[in-house]
């Protein structure tokens, strides 16, 4: 296993490194020149002496090499610094000053450093995303597990309805619906997400909750759909399995055969799906993002692609595809834990 | 010691069968009969059956041109506004209202559909065409199968919306100089839907021509001299037919979501071309004075998702022998 996942974890290394040429290549292409803005009296060398300090100028393929030793060498160096320095949970460690000053991924908007505004994104779509995808497996697992013990019941008809529904309704039509309902009709929820709230007593505890029920919900929805799904499937496979029969053969509750027995089996395929799903937390919420006005990732790559801002652009599309790599590599790994009858060696 | 009773002749003749009892049935007959006790899907297939036939001969039953501007008659609500609200601007004219500039929302909707339905089909056919075509070889020529097998998992792990969304902005320029703006857009949108979602309709169809290709009828057509190109066309293809077949409703449900989303976050068509995602998207600013016009189109889009993935549903469960006859 742990060969396994050594092997996996190098050649995931070549497999980034092909995926971010792709993309560093394909944004080549775009048309836009970061010095459109600056005015025409500024003479040319002074224009070119500021497109290198933006890291541009160069040829391609040196930019390309220039990107990977910024993204694979300067930020982990800075962000270990800030590691050491600022956080409690390794701040007692001496601090390393990696980071020797070198230029950082730049950002064309805002001309700070990329991944200084990435970390600033971060926390909100987490809190939203993440939420969300709590929220809907939580709901989704006892669902799954109760129409599949009831097949063709009422409830099983119904729950793969709403199923359905949570399949084809897109986020773009919810998310107005319920703003309308909720905070137009009815006053209950702000449609738009604030941001700067700052948490410090009961309150504010709850108006940071009003304000996240409406996008949790959008998102929970269509999670939920998709593994009430899988946990339906999974534990209709086990329930006609012989080793069902014989607990109820031996006399166990038949909570216990449900709870216990087939529960765990059918586990196995779900949270491998359940850590698959996890990257969309970081980028599938764009749409959401967009509709609540949450300022998170997903809302940054938005404003930055019509703004232009290709280094951002960038390198926010190679840590989604990095997330996608890792949680695959996380996915086949806890599959082969899960399952004794998986060995990859 | 009992004497041997000799076998009766009544018990021979009731063993002997004279004919089969009924005549003999076709696979087809078979999946359709199992589709149809499906309501779900025949609901859902009519349904679809539906929307594409009112898209396609709809202008010609509504003449109303989608672009003509009424500035008189801007802001009706559509007719059933009238059930509960008897001082709303409503006319028969226009059934479902018009927009903010007069525009018919009826034949919005209609020409409206025409864009998703048509972006939609022609996506998933792509994808499809893709899907099989890479499947298909990556299954049969086993030289093939690492690379094609590795450039699909490369695909897999793109982020697919974030890299259309670089796509269509990157793209959007020249394909509109070259082919007008609406027709460089279609391009556009279709080829990049495509190529970024044949990827699940490679991995089954491998993995069925993978099973498939060891079988006997495989080798005595191989024995008689069939070239592989044969083989692949007239023994392997219609054997794959069916996971193909239930790969590609759920394409098209994926395609016409997604157009929508790209039109919704402002990369999609023109202003002046409506879809229904461009019509929501352009409706929501204003949605709580006109509601219907974010809901017409918003409804439209998930009642076709809806019944397409229905749809897909029935027809695996049809086209799957172990539990078709059940």
């Amino acid at each position: 296993m742990l060969t396994f996942t050594i092997r996996r974890l190098i050649l995931s290394i070549p497999t980034l490194i092909l995926i971010s040429f792709v993309i560093f290549m394909l944004l080549q292409l775009a048309p836009g020149d970061p010095m459109a803005q600056v005015p025409l009296t500024v003479p040319p060398e002074v224009k070119q002496q500021m497109r290198e300090a933006l890291g541009l100028g160069e040829p391609v393929l040196v930019q390309y090499a220039k990107w990977l030793r910024q993204v694979f060498l300067l930020e982990p160096a800075v962000f270990i610094d800030w590691l050491t320095r600022d956080t409690l949970l390794l701040g007692w460690l001496p601090d390393t000053s990696l980071y020797n000053g070198d230029l950082r991924v730049i950002s064309w908007q805002t001309r700070s450093p990329v991944m200084e505004i990435v970390m600033q994104r971060i926390p909100q779509t987490l809190w939203v995303v993440g939420l969300a995808y709590v929220v809907g497996i939580l709901i989704a697992i006892p669902v799954g597990i109760y129409s599949a013990y009831r097949q063709y019941s009422v409830f099983d008809q119904a729950g793969t309805f709403v199923t359905m529904i949570g399949f084809s309704i897109p986020p773009f039509f919810t998310g107005p619906l319920l703003i309308v309902i909720f905070s137009v009709q009815l006053g209950w929820f702000p449609s738009i997400y604030d941001t700067t709230h700052v948490v410090n007593d009961w309150d504010s505890f709850m108006v940071q909750l009003s304000q996240m029920i409406m996008p949790v919900m959008v998102l929970a929805l269509q999670i939920t759909a998709q593994f009430s799904r899988y946990m339906r499937a999974s534990m209709l496979d086990n329930l006609g399995q012989d080793y069902v029969r014989t607990a109820r053969a031996k006399g166990l509750r038949e909570a216990i055969v449900v709870n216990v027995h087939v529960l765990r089996n059918s586990m196995i395929p779900v949270v491998t799906v359940i850590a698959l799903g996890v990257p969309a937390i970081f980028g599938g919420a764009i749409i959401t993002e967009n509709v609540f006005k949450v300022n998170g990732i997903g809302q940054l790559l938005i404003t930055s692609l019509f703004a232009n801002d290709l280094p951002m652009v960038m390198t926010l599309t190679f840590i989604f595809a990095a997330l996608i790599v890792l949680f695959n590599l996380v996915a086949d790994v806890l599959y082969g834990l899960l399952d004794p009858r998986i060995r990859y060696d | 010691m009992t004497e041997p009773v000799p076998a009766s002749p009544t018990a021979i003749d009731a063993l002997a069968d004279d004919g089969p009892e009924a005549p003999p049935r076709s696979k087809w007959r078979d999946v359709w009969e199992q589709f149809t006790r499906h309501k779900g899907a025949v609901a859902g297939g009519a349904f679809l059956l539906f929307i594409t036939l009112a898209v396609i001969f709809g202008p010609w039953l509504w003449t109303l041109d989608p672009q003509e501007l009424d500035i008189r008659n801007k802001d009706l609500r559509p007719i059933y506004v009238g059930l509960w609200n008897g001082d709303a601007a409503i006319s028969w004219a226009h059934p479902f209202g018009t927009d903010n500039l007069g525009r018919d929302m009826l034949a919005q909707m209609i020409s409206g559909g025409r864009a998703s339905l048509a972006v939609g089909w022609a996506a998933m056919l792509l994808s499809v065409l893709i899907g099989t075509a890479i499947g298909v070889t990556a299954g049969f020529f086993r030289r093939l199968d690492g690379l094609l097998m590795r450039l699909t998992d490369l695909f897999l792990s793109l982020p697919i919306l974030p890299l259309l969304l670089v796509a269509v902005t990157l793209f959007r320029q020249p394909l509109r100089a070259n082919f007008g703006p609406e027709g460089g857009m279609f391009i556009l949108i279709v080829t990049v839907i495509g190529i970024t979602s044949w990827m699940p309709t490679a991995r089954i169809v491998r993995g069925d021509v993978l099973a498939l290709k060891e079988r006997e009828f495989v080798l005595a057509a191989r024995s008689i001299g069939t070239t592989s190109w044969k083989i692949i066309l007239r023994h392997l293809l219609p054997n794959v037919l069916s996971p193909i077949m239930v790969s590609a409703t759920l394409g098209l449900a994926t395609a016409i979501i997604t157009e929508s989303a790209l039109s919704f976050l402002g990369v999609g068509f023109p202003s002046d071309y409506p879809t229904w995602g461009k019509m929501l998207a352009d409706a929501v600013a204003r949605m709580v004075d006109f509601p219907e016009r974010v809901i017409l189109p918003g409804v439209a889009i998930s009642l076709t998702v809806l019944s397409v993935n229905y749809l897909g549903d029935g027809l695996r469960d049809a086209l799957d022998p172990r539990l078709r006859g059940r």
